[in-house]
């Protein structure tokens, strides 16, 4: 099969490739560089914020206008264009078919469509930014009746954003139609859905999520488009409409997709912890079962956003509450996760540390939470820098720190090589001290009462005091920029110099390390057989401390995974 | 972080701020105990040579009841803070008292302006005025008539803890009663466009006799 492959023109095996891995390949490439571009733009908006009014290097003085711009491009960048890309679809990509034992995706020309219907996304993005008025400055919601009129000072780069965010959403339709069948239909010989790896659960929950929130945002998204070309009024009250209609359906989609990032972030971690502690993940089916919980629970939660809104006040307390009460089957999954390095034996390798550091910083964007979802706190919070806080301490974790630990982690398997591991603490130590640097002072400052969205803080007599914070908070995102450098070096050169990697290295059980490391077209040399569940890690007696799940049946470790596959059988 | 809340200067500020300090220290309790038991485990459990580790997949009950335990407790603080917040959202959004005094609020892109009732104390009658400062007596309720002309504002006094938005084409109310004299910033929260950094004003909360005789003489001078 690999020599035939090897056969292809370039371009069809690395360019125009059905191969589930180039497919993530591309999708990881364009998600980093994608993060670059939003990188440099908080940079450029945040120097702006700590020294209104001076030329940024590269970008020149930023006005109001280009200000809004910048925000509004960093946010919708950073979550449609490098989360989506990388967490989910480049992720998802390259491990679901490995995990389950396939030999590609389930409708492999679907998955290629699906990157390049994102590519054509991305170039409308870009070019957004180039048209007369600039690209779109009324934030990353995009809340009528703002965006509605040229009038407001909406002009192309809003029209042609919402193309592009509505492509976007096209691509990842095809991309969880592939993840689902994939897990559902293509599993290997004797993989109960008991027996998946819990990373291929949460990217199921996580498409599934998405699949069923996105509709309304498009169809709110078509609408807003109708009403800035075709003279609708869906959201002009003037003409009998509601504003805040918007909001609903944008943040019934909103909402949701926080947590569609969120359960692959989760899932990279509970490879990394059970490998790396050498321990089965503690309660398996009860934090699979409470993923679910949360998938359904995150639809009913979206108003939290609009406690202010003008919504009925009476609606703010049930909102809360269910906001409130989501955090339960999280607090389950966390406390599994810290369960399972309980006796563990737990190497702090690389990935072990930022799968440590996601855990750490995110502990405290939950927390923060709490705050947020309690309408009444919110009344004072909404809108303010404790907000941005807030969510940068989940999104930063989730969407940048849990990447990173499975970059570390699946490195040796995607590339067959090992990267350099002190360029790897070096990114890791600056990384997390830049981050905090960033993010910790906007909890002062939103406490302050320092709203968002603000170009010029030096305008606001009250905000001056805070102002020393606003310049810590741009060294720390500088600072955060340049902590990447050490790892674009140490992926490129250990890409093509880095140590050959065994098949692997980790002594992990899952499926993707039962192969060569990087894998064949075809993905394994003879089809796997899986006779138990995913983390079988040093189980009772001597010997292995790791029994591969595709690892031929010996039974006498078997007793949980077999009742397992057995109820996973029975109708 | 709660220090730097800004000088509490409505009635309903400090019911807020105690409302913000219950989360506080319970979410600061279950962060830093999450914390010294992740840390905690890391030392204790390193990789130590010969100690293998134990075989804890932990699908029965009895080894489910250590996540189970420490989750009830979770819920246990979820609904204690979200019985208080109920109870604070209500007292701010949903009852408000009988105000004696009404105001209109207009915002625009990218200015505030406040229309008062005048003499006869109601809005929308011939001898109203408007103002660009929010003038207001202290220890009165103060009911806000709020409107939006173009896109979506949001009003918010820090000092007051007061924050809602203006939706166009809605009337949406809120209410304070300013509890000390300050000068206050009066800023919009929400995106309104490339002139948001510019929209500002001031509220200005006085002694009841000082703004009594402030309102006669804007009345007087200003009424049309």
């Amino acid at each position: 099969m690999s020599a035939a492959h090897a056969e292809l023109p370039f371009w069809k095996r690395h360019l125009f490739s059905t191969d589930h891995k180039v497919i993530a390949r591309q999708y990881m490439l364009t998600g980093a560089l994608m993060a670059i571009v939003g990188g440099l733009f908080a940079a450029a908006f945040r120097h702006t914020l700590a020294w209104p009014g001076e030329s940024v290097p590269g970008f020149g003085v930023l006005g109001p206008d280009r200000y809004n711009t910048m925000v509004t491009l960093h946010g919708t960048i950073m979550v449609f264009w490098v989360a989506m890309p990388v967490l989910v679809a480049g992720f998802g990509n390259f491990l679901i078919p490995l995990m389950v034992g396939a030999e590609d995706m389930a409708f492999p020309r679907l998955n290629m469509l699906s990157y390049w219907v994102f590519f054509l996304s991305t170039a409308v993005l870009v070019a957004s930014l180039f048209v007369t008025g600039g690209g779109s400055g009324v934030g990353w919601t995009t809340y009528p009746p703002l965006s509605t009129s040229a009038r407001f000072g909406a002009g192309l780069g809003v029209d042609l954003w919402i193309l592009a965010v509505a492509l976007e959403f096209v691509a990842f339709l095809m991309g969880g139609i592939n993840f689902i069948t994939t897990a559902i239909n293509k599993r290997a010989p004797g993989m109960g859905l008991w027996d998946m790896p819990l990373f291929v659960w949460e990217e199921i929950v996580a498409s599934v999520v998405f699949m069923l929130s996105v509709g309304p945002l498009v169809a709110g998204a078509v609408m807003l488009l109708f009403d800035r070309n075709l003279g609708t009024g869906f959201y002009d009250p003037a003409a009998g409409g509601d504003p805040l209609l918007f909001q609903h359906l944008f943040w019934f989609f909103g909402h949701p997709e926080v947590y569609v990032l969120l359960l692959p972030a989760l899932g990279i971690l509970a490879e990394v912890l059970c490998a790396l502690s050498r321990k089965a993940l503690f309660g398996y089916r009860v934090v699979v079962w409470s993923t679910l919980v949360a998938g359904v629970l995150s639809f009913v939660v979206w108003a939290h956003h609009q406690f202010i809104s003008g919504i009925d006040p009476r609606l703010a307390s049930p909102f809360s509450l269910t906001t409130i009460l989501i955090s339960v089957p999280f607090s389950i999954t966390i406390f599994a996760f810290l369960a399972t390095l309980w006796k563990g034996s737990i190497r702090l390798e690389l990935p072990m540390l930022f799968a440590v550091a996601m855990l750490a910083e995110f502990l405290l964007g939950g927390v923060t939470g709490i705050v947020n979802g309690s309408a009444a706190a919110d009344i004072y919070i909404h809108d303010t820098y404790f907000v941005v806080a807030h969510f940068h301490y989940t999104l930063f974790p989730i969407v940048v720190l849990a990447p990173f630990a499975g970059v570390y982690y699946w490195f040796p398997k995607m590339t067959g090589r090992e990267l350099h591991r002190g360029l790897g603490y070096a990114h890791l130590a600056l990384t997390v001290v830049f981050f905090n640097l960033t993010f910790l002072p906007m909890f002062s400052l939103g406490m302050m009462g320092h709203h968002r969205r603000i170009a010029n803080p030096s305008m606001f007599e009250h905000l001056r005091a805070g102002q020393h914070l606003q310049v810590l908070a741009t060294v720390g995102a500088i600072g955060l920029l340049v902590a990447t450098v050490p790892f674009v070096v140490n992926v490129f050169w250990s890409a093509l110099r880095g140590r050959q990697a065994e098949r692997n290295p980790w002594r992990a059980t899952t499926l993707e390390w039962d192969t060569a490391s990087p894998p064949p077209h075809g993905n394994f040399d003879a089809p796997p057989v899986v006779s138990r569940g995913p983390y079988v890690y040093s189980p009772d007696g001597a010997g292995e401390d790791f029994v591969p799940q595709g690892a031929p049946d010996t039974s006498q470790e078997r007793a949980v995974p077999a009742v397992a596959m057995a109820e996973a059988v029975a109708p | 972080m709660l220090e730097d809340l800004p000088v509490a200067a409505g009635s309903f500020a400090r019911t807020i701020d105690q409302h913000m300090r219950l989360i506080y220290w319970i979410c600061g309790v279950w962060f830093v105990a999450a914390q010294g038991v992740l840390f905690y485990f890391l030392w204790r459990f390193r990789q130590r040579p010969g100690v293998r580790a134990a075989w804890l997949p932990a699908e029965g009950r009895r080894e489910l009841a250590w996540i189970f335990a420490p989750v009830l407790l979770v819920l246990v603080c979820d609904l204690v803070i979200e019985f208080d917040s109920a109870r604070v959202w209500a007292a701010v959004k949903e009852h408000a008292p009988e105000a004696s005094l009404e105001v209109g609020v207009h915002a625009s892109q990218f200015a505030w302006e406040y229309q008062y009732p005048g003499p006869d104390g109601r809005l929308d009658t011939a001898d109203d005025f408007r103002a660009r400062q929010l003038h207001v007596p202290v220890g009165r309720v103060v009911s806000l008539r709020l409107e939006s002309r173009d896109v979506l504002h949001s009003i918010f006094v820090p000092q007051l803890r007061l924050k809602q938005d203006i939706v166009p084409g809605r009337q949406l109310r809120s209410w304070f009663e300013a509890t000390r004299e300050g000068t206050w910033p009066v800023v919009c929260a929400e995106l309104c466009g490339v002139g948001h950094t510019f929209m500002q004003s001031t509220m200005v909360a006085e002694a009841a006799d000082t703004y009594d005789r402030w309102a006669a003489a804007q009345a007087a001078g200003g009424a049309r």
